[in-house]
């Protein structure tokens, strides 16, 4: 059997015992050396690794704040208890939670441990000569005897330095080494993850990012602020101030369908001007292609249908309002809101009763069914019978109170509570219809904008942890490839011994050393 | 052209099974086995006998050398009809995939029933170049076509799709290149996963282990050629599922906006990758015993098949194209 060494980290003993009665101060250094030793133990680390890959497993599972909030609130309603206790353990946030950190700062240590000894151990082979070789070559796994003169050493060392072996040459006896890829292949790789691990903190403590559903047309205009986004994240050490200033407008969105449906394409045509005060730019952002401006990028990643909803109140005054409606299905049946909160200020008192404002909750579904007129659902996603759902309500809107609300909902606990009360059937619009209320009001369906969901990100750790992956592939395949060997050659008289030792796993080194061998011989060097 | 895959796929899975059986027949009779060179021997030993001294016993028995020679060349042969037969499975299953991609015009990978095609095609590519390697190992044959035959049926039967057009998310070169590494790596891990179980089933036979699957083990080449076969593959597998991971990061970059979000895929891969990074360690380290490290491995495609269907199917994120209703 082949005798591959162990590798250092892997000779690990309990450690010598702790020393007793001599006060607590050596005693406590043998208890850290000894806990540091087991730490960056071949085994800890392996240990490690197996907790990260199961402590991630809930972060699959359970609906995760960092990926998508609303399913984390959806589930905390569903099941309070339940749910408050698993919040506790962080289990809606673990990748970062405490647990999940503390299991991968200790692998990271263990792995520095690991490294810095085998980096020293690694850089004195690489300046040291091959070592000297052991007394009896025909112990060696591979051995061959035969013979050949003093004067045929250089050339049975040039054979080797042929070889692309690194060979030393004391005395009679020449000294090869070959393979030492290998381990410089495995340090890159562990110290790219280090570097991939560094990069990721960068993203986290530099980067930014907001999103938001901008309207088409100029008035939907949207600038580079946090004020105007819908939701975002800043980095721990990034202010609002940092945010380059870039101003974007959605010109024209456009789809294309196959026959049944299925979206083909979608392309947002945009100008922007990047706040430098030049004129206007014109581009087009589509899925896989983000547009790339001051320093970030802009991605889409969702669009829809914003209805146009003129109001005009029993006063005559008229008020629009197009927001977005989210897409419920990808036939885009969409639901959203149309609020007049300021409706019906009473034109001689010029006040307005905060329980006479008015809002809509909306249902558009792009193509209605021609037959069935009761089915809620979009055909298609295209608008080729295109309806507004309405139902109208009349109440306090509590858009004042201060709290978060959705912009796609009516509140509906004041529905329940009877602070907002219906106050006619539904309806269907189709575009351009208009709806008398009771009241002497009407609303109109003037037709939709299309609007695109836009997620701006700066991640400057990005550069940084491509090139630290790029690193650990290289790493990676250097040390699962590269072999480790050693060949000896010593003139004793006119006899020759050869002997070799594979110093990692490796079935064709037999072969290998055969064919130098031989090649000697051919040369005449080795008889 | 698409309803001509479909068949297609027929053919491949019969000419799988067919290979199977041919595979299970050499399997059986063959000479590779302890007892089959137990009979071998005994025949050398009365050879040796007949030709021995004169006042040696007479053999009692003469020589059933033709008897013997039989089953043992028709044993090979039917090994080697099992290849052949494989051949035959690889090349329909090649047609299945192109003639799905030309349906669809596009790469074929586009779902999961395609995804699951292209694994497959990528296990017979890596079997078929291992045999051509090392016609030693022709015994692991039945289990990697039944491993074959099981991946296919349940592509064909459950997660079937109709051709068609890419959804725009797909839309990009990445698609070709992080999903046929993922696909490649699968497979290769998949040849893995089957060298593993019977690595585990020779080492437990070796142990005395006699019970069910381990008898299966005494037919297999010597527990140590599998451990190393083992290594090997899953050696030359893991670069390039890191290469898929990566790759798969750089294209969410260009598709979600962010590199690594923990989308459930992501994270499944991740828990495989740190899984099979844990079998190269453990294998790596003397201590660990080889039992232990091959276990690992075997989790590690326990994970990767998690990530395929339990994540697909019934957790959604953002990479949810698999495409089945
Ligand atoms: C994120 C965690 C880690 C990953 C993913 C990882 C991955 C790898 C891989 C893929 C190899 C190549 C296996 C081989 O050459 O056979 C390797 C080798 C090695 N790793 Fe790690 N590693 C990690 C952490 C560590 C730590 C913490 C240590 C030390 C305590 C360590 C020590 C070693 C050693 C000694 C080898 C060389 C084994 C050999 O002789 O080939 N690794 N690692």
């Amino acid at each position: 059997m082949v005798e591959v060494e162990a590798p250092a980290a892997d000779r690990v003993d309990s450690g010598s015992p702790l020393p007793r009665g001599n006060g607590f101060g050596p005693w406590f250094v043998a208890l850290l050396r000894r806990a540091w030793r087991q730490l960056t133990s071949m085994r800890t680390a392996l240990v490690l690794l197996f907790l990260l890959a199961v402590a991630a497993i809930p972060g699959s599972l359970l609906p995760q704040r960092s990926i998508k909030i609303e399913d984390v609130n959806a589930y905390l309603r569903k099941n309070p208890d339940l749910g408050r206790t698993l919040d506790r353990f962080y289990l809606f946030d673990v990748f970062s939670s405490p647990w999940f950190s503390a299991i991968y700062l200790l692998l990271f240590v263990s792995l520095v441990g690991c490294l810095v000894p085998r980096l020293r151990t690694h850089v004195t082979a690489l300046l040291r000569q091959p070592p000297d070789a052991p007394a009896r070559l025909n112990r060696m796994p591979a051995y061959a005897e035969g013979q050949a003169r003093e004067e045929d050493l250089p050339k049975l060392a040039a054979l080797l330095r042929k070889r692309r072996f690194r060979v030393a040459v004391r005395g009679t006896t020449v000294s090869a080494e070959k393979g030492y890829l290998k381990e410089t292949g495995n340090l890159l790789f562990h110290f790219s993850l280090l570097a991939l691990l560094v990069s990721v903190a960068v993203s986290h403590w530099y980067g930014w990012h907001g999103s938001r559903n901008i309207v088409a047309g100029p008035d939907g205009r949207f600038c580079n602020t946090l004020q105007q986004y819908d939701d975002y994240g800043l980095g721990a050490r990034v202010g609002a101030g940092d945010l380059p200033p870039f101003c974007m407008q959605l010109d024209r969105f456009e789809t294309t369908y196959t026959a049944n449906g299925q979206p083909t394409m979608f392309r947002a045509y945009v100008r922007y001007s990047d706040g430098r005060g030049a004129a206007d730019k014109t581009t087009e952002i589509e899925v896989n292609h983000p547009l790339r401006v001051g320093g970030a990028g802009v991605y889409l990643l969702g669009r829809g249908y914003a209805p146009i909803i003129r109001y005009t109140d029993r006063f005559g005054k008229s008020q629009t309002s197009i927001q977005p409606f989210i897409p419920n299905d990808d036939r885009m049946t969409s639901s959203g809101v149309a609020t007049f909160p300021d409706a019906n200020v009473d034109p001689a008192t010029r006040k307005q009763d905060p329980n006479d404002q008015i809002g809509f909750q909306g249902l558009y579904l792009p193509t209605m069914s021609s037959h069935d007129l009761t089915m809620a659902q979009s055909l298609h996603p295209d608008e080729r019978n295109p309806r507004l759902l309405l139902v109208a309500y009349r109440g306090n809107l509590g858009m004042d109170a201060g709290l978060a609300q959705s912009v796609f909902t009516l509140d509906q606990s004041r529905i329940n509570s009877g602070k907002l009360q219906k106050f006619d059937t539904t309806k269907a619009l189709k575009p351009g219809e208009a709806w008398p209320l009771p009241d002497g009001s009407k609303v109109e369906f003037l037709g939709t904008r299309a609007f695109a969901t836009m997620t701006v990100r700066h991640d400057p750790g990005e550069m940084y942890a491509l090139g630290a992956a790029v690193c650990l592939l290289v790493g990676l395949l250097m040390s699962l490839w590269g072999k480790r060997r050693r060949i000896w050659l010593r003139v004793d008289g006119d006899r020759v011994e050869a002997g070799g030792l594979p110093r990692t796993d490796y079935s064709g080194f037999q072969a290998e050393f055969d064919e130098i061998v031989q090649a000697a011989r051919k040369e005449g060097t080795f008889r | 052209m698409s309803a001509l895959s479909d068949q297609l796929l027929i053919v491949t899975v019969l000419a799988y099974l067919a290979a199977m059986i041919g595979y299970a027949a050499e399997f059986s009779f063959g000479t590779r086995g302890v007892v089959a060179r137990a009979a071998t021997r005994a025949r050398e030993r009365e050879l040796v006998t007949v030709g021995g001294p004169a006042d040696a016993p007479v053999s009692p028995a003469p020589p059933a050398a033709p008897v013997q020679e039989t089953p043992r060349g028709r044993a090979a042969l039917v090994g080697r009809l099992a290849v052949a037969l494989t051949a035959v499975g690889y090349l329909a299953h090649l047609a299945t995939i192109v003639t799905r991609g030309l349906a669809a015009n596009r790469v074929p990978w586009g779902n999961m029933y395609e995804f699951v095609l292209v694994v497959c095609f990528a296990g017979a590519t890596a079997w078929l170049v291992l045999l051509s390697r090392r016609p030693a190992v022709r015994p692991l044959g039945l289990f990697v076509t039944l491993a074959e035959i099981v991946m296919l049926l349940i592509a064909g039967m459950r997660l079937h799709t109709e051709a068609g057009p890419l959804m725009p998310a797909l839309n990009s070169y990445w698609l070709k290149i992080h999903v046929s590494a993922a696909a490649i790596a699968s497979g290769v891990l998949l040849v893995g996963f089957v060298a593993a179980v019977l690595t585990l089933l020779r080492l437990g036979h070796d142990k005395g282990k006699r019970s069910f699957p381990f008898t299966l083990g005494q037919r297999l080449p010597d527990a140590q050629t599998l451990e190393r076969l083992t290594f090997r593959v899953h050696a030359f597998a893991f670069p390039i599922w890191t290469f898929a991971i990566i790759c798969g990061a750089i294209w969410a970059r260009e598709a979600w906006t962010q590199y690594w979000s923990w989308d459930p895929k992501e994270t499944w891969s991740f828990i495989s990758w740190v899984i099979y990074a844990g079998y190269l360690h453990a294998r790596a380290t003397p201590s660990v015993k080889k039992t232990v490290a091959t276990w690992i491995a075997i989790l590690g495609w326990a994970t990767m098949m998690i990530n395929l269907f339990a994540i697909n199917l019934v957790v959604t994120g953002m990479h949810s194209y698999a495409g089945v209703k």
